[in-house]
């Protein structure tokens, strides 16, 4: 595998949700602009987390460049608190927190994302990352996640996978599957034609047959019941 | 994908182009006459001498809109976009699909399928109000246009597959002058003619068709396709190969759809056209405003797409079949579907 070859944080999230997508954003370069992408850059310029960067004796920091060489993963994260700590050799414990649009429940994809910040944390300054929260801005709610081994084994996992789409320039073809109603990329992805087989080819047959169709089968179909 | 694919036309001399906050100002000889906001935009054409400002040109590259200039006589003279999208693979896999006999005859063939089964919808709609002496020539043309779909579907080369087009093109436009109404039947039209067009007809026809290259082009740009590598069309310097072929199977539907309405409703009538001295017919500065608001509005106008069984605009169409078309080529679908009207 080619020493330069990263993958971005945000993949992680596109891999859980659909393997398809991830590679139609990151092997193809795709990207649609649409409301949901829209609102939540909105939401994410605008949040300000009420009460709690106010908390006394913690530091906030914003759109913070993280990175690991060891997994080869680079990204943003939305806000990184640091709380006081005095077992950490600097005084300071990070905790990731990763904003997100209206929704009501953390999905695993949410909880990987934000732990595989966690893990760049961790290498950049050389201290654990026990736990980190995503915060919900439509409910103003936020939740602790703890990053546990079997978590960390699961984020670990989703970057190797997504390390190998990279490799091979893969775009797999997935079956139409409930969740693309709800994908913004679905009007680039079209799923429904995609994953069938052989249409193309039935397609343009008929289309040769319908208007090359003999004239008798025309004059049969503008229906004349008398015809012997 | 954005909805709402509006292109800005100039037209008139003199325009100045800028940008102020995150719309396009137009302003003609000191007065401001529009504003757009550049989110609604997908093209800017300029089909007179216009003056954009290098704020303006930086926005639109990075907005993915496109800026085309054509000269006075309504050449296509040059195209302004930033760095291609998509990505290099695709490119890559185009131009081995190009290089590759097999490959260019299965594509080039279903573009020429969709183009002529086009044409011949196109020829039996319209001879269902044609009037009585219209609808014998109409009724030959489009029995001729079903036989050359047959003979495509055993052409096992290229050049068969060429042939059979320019074949049919004859065929069909022999017919156009069966689709003449009224007071329109005082076009005279003698085949297709363009270099340079030399009757109201064709220079309606030759406008048109470099009007939806165009669209063809940024939409085959939009999806990462290289709009000069074609299948149908051989690769020649200064050509938007893949543009014309991608075009092919709309030009019936969309451009002599439009050109005929407009005369036939007698939008446009001959006194709208003038004849230079060596005899190239050009529109007047009226008829080509008439014609572009027309196109403008065309494209709003809903039609089902049959392969992707949705409901989409006109505008659109492109768009979609420039996206099938880079799915064909990475090997997604198991040929391209060209659009077709039922
Ligand atoms: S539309 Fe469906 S298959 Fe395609 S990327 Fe989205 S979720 Fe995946």
């Amino acid at each position: 595998m080619s020493g330069e070859q990263w993958v971005s944080l945000s993949a992680l999230q596109h891999l859980l949700y659909c393997e398809r997508q991830a590679a139609l954003i990151h092997v193809e370069q795709l990207w649609r602009e649409d409301v949901n992408t829209a609102s939540g850059r909105l939401l994410h310029e605008r949040v300000d987390l009420p009460g709690h960067d106010a908390r006394p004796g913690r530091r906030v920091e914003r759109a913070v460049r993280l990175g690991s060489e060891r997994l080869r993963i680079s990204g943003r994260a939305d806000l990184v608190e640091y709380h006081p700590d005095a077992t950490c050799p600097t005084g300071w414990r990070p905790f990731p927190v990763e904003v997100k649009r209206a929704r009501r429940k953390s999905s695993e994809a949410d909880r990987v994302q934000l732990c595989a910040q966690a893990l760049c944390l961790e290498e950049m300054l050389g201290v654990e990352v026990p736990e980190g929260a995503l915060y919900f801005g439509a409910q103003h709610r936020r939740q602790a996640v703890t990053f546990d081994s079997a978590l960390r084994a699961r984020t670990e996992e989703a970057i190797a996978r997504m390390h190998g789409l990279l490799a091979q320039r893969r775009v797999p073809l997935v079956p139409r599957a409930p969740k693309c109603e709800a994908c913004s990329l679905e009007p680039l992805c079209l799923p429904h034609v995609t994953a069938g087989q052989r249409r193309v080819s039935d397609y343009l047959r008929q289309l040769v047959e319908q208007e090359a169709g003999d004239r008798a089968g025309m004059s049969g179909a503008r229906g004349d019941p008398g015809d012997p | 994908m954005t909805t709402a694919l509006n292109t800005l036309f100039i037209t008139a001399e003199g325009t100045r182009l800028n940008k102020e906050g995150e719309c396009v100002v137009v302003t003609i000889q000191e007065e401001k006459k529009a504003e757009v906001p550049l989110r609604h935009l997908r093209s800017v054409v300029c089909l007179a001498r216009a003056w954009l400002t290098p704020e303006l040109m930086e926005s639109c590259v990075e907005a993915g809109i496109h800026v085309s200039f054509f000269g006075m006589t309504g050449r296509f003279l040059a195209r302004v976009e930033g760095l291609p999208g998509g990505n290099v693979l695709l490119r890559r896999q185009q131009f081995r699909a190009a290089d590759d006999p097999g490959v260019t005859l299965r594509l080039a063939r279903a573009i020429v399928v969709g183009k002529v089964a086009n044409a011949r919808q196109f020829l039996q709609h319209a001879r269902r109000d044609a009037a009585e002496e219209a609808r014998l020539p109409l009724e030959e043309a489009s029995r001729r246009l079903s036989e050359h779909l047959r003979a495509l579907e055993r052409a096992e080369e290229l050049d068969p597959v060429r042939g059979l087009e320019g074949i049919a093109a004859r065929d069909y436009f022999e017919a156009f002058p069966a689709l003449l109404k009224g007071d329109a039947r005082r076009f005279s039209f003698d085949g297709r003619n363009r270099r340079p067009p030399r009757d109201p007809l064709n220079a309606l026809l030759s406008f048109g068709y470099a009007l939806l290259a165009q669209d063809c082009a940024g939409a085959l740009a939009g999806v990462g396709l290289d709009p000069a590598v074609g299948f149908l069309h051989e690769d020649r310097p200064g050509r938007l190969s893949l543009a014309l072929d991608l075009m092919e199977e709309l030009r019936s539907p969309v451009v002599d759809r439009l050109v005929l309405s407009l005369v036939n409703r007698a939008q446009l009538k001959p006194e709208d056209f003038k004849t230079e001295a060596a005899g190239a017919v050009l529109l007047k500065d009226d008829a080509r405003k008439t014609f572009l608001v027309a196109y403008q509005n065309a494209k709003q106008g809903s039609v089902q797409h049959p392969f992707l069984g949705q409901q989409t605009t006109w505008g659109l169409v492109p768009h979609l079949q420039a996206l099938l078309l880079a799915r064909t080529l990475r090997g997604e679908l198991d040929g391209y579907p060209p659009f077709t009207v039922r």
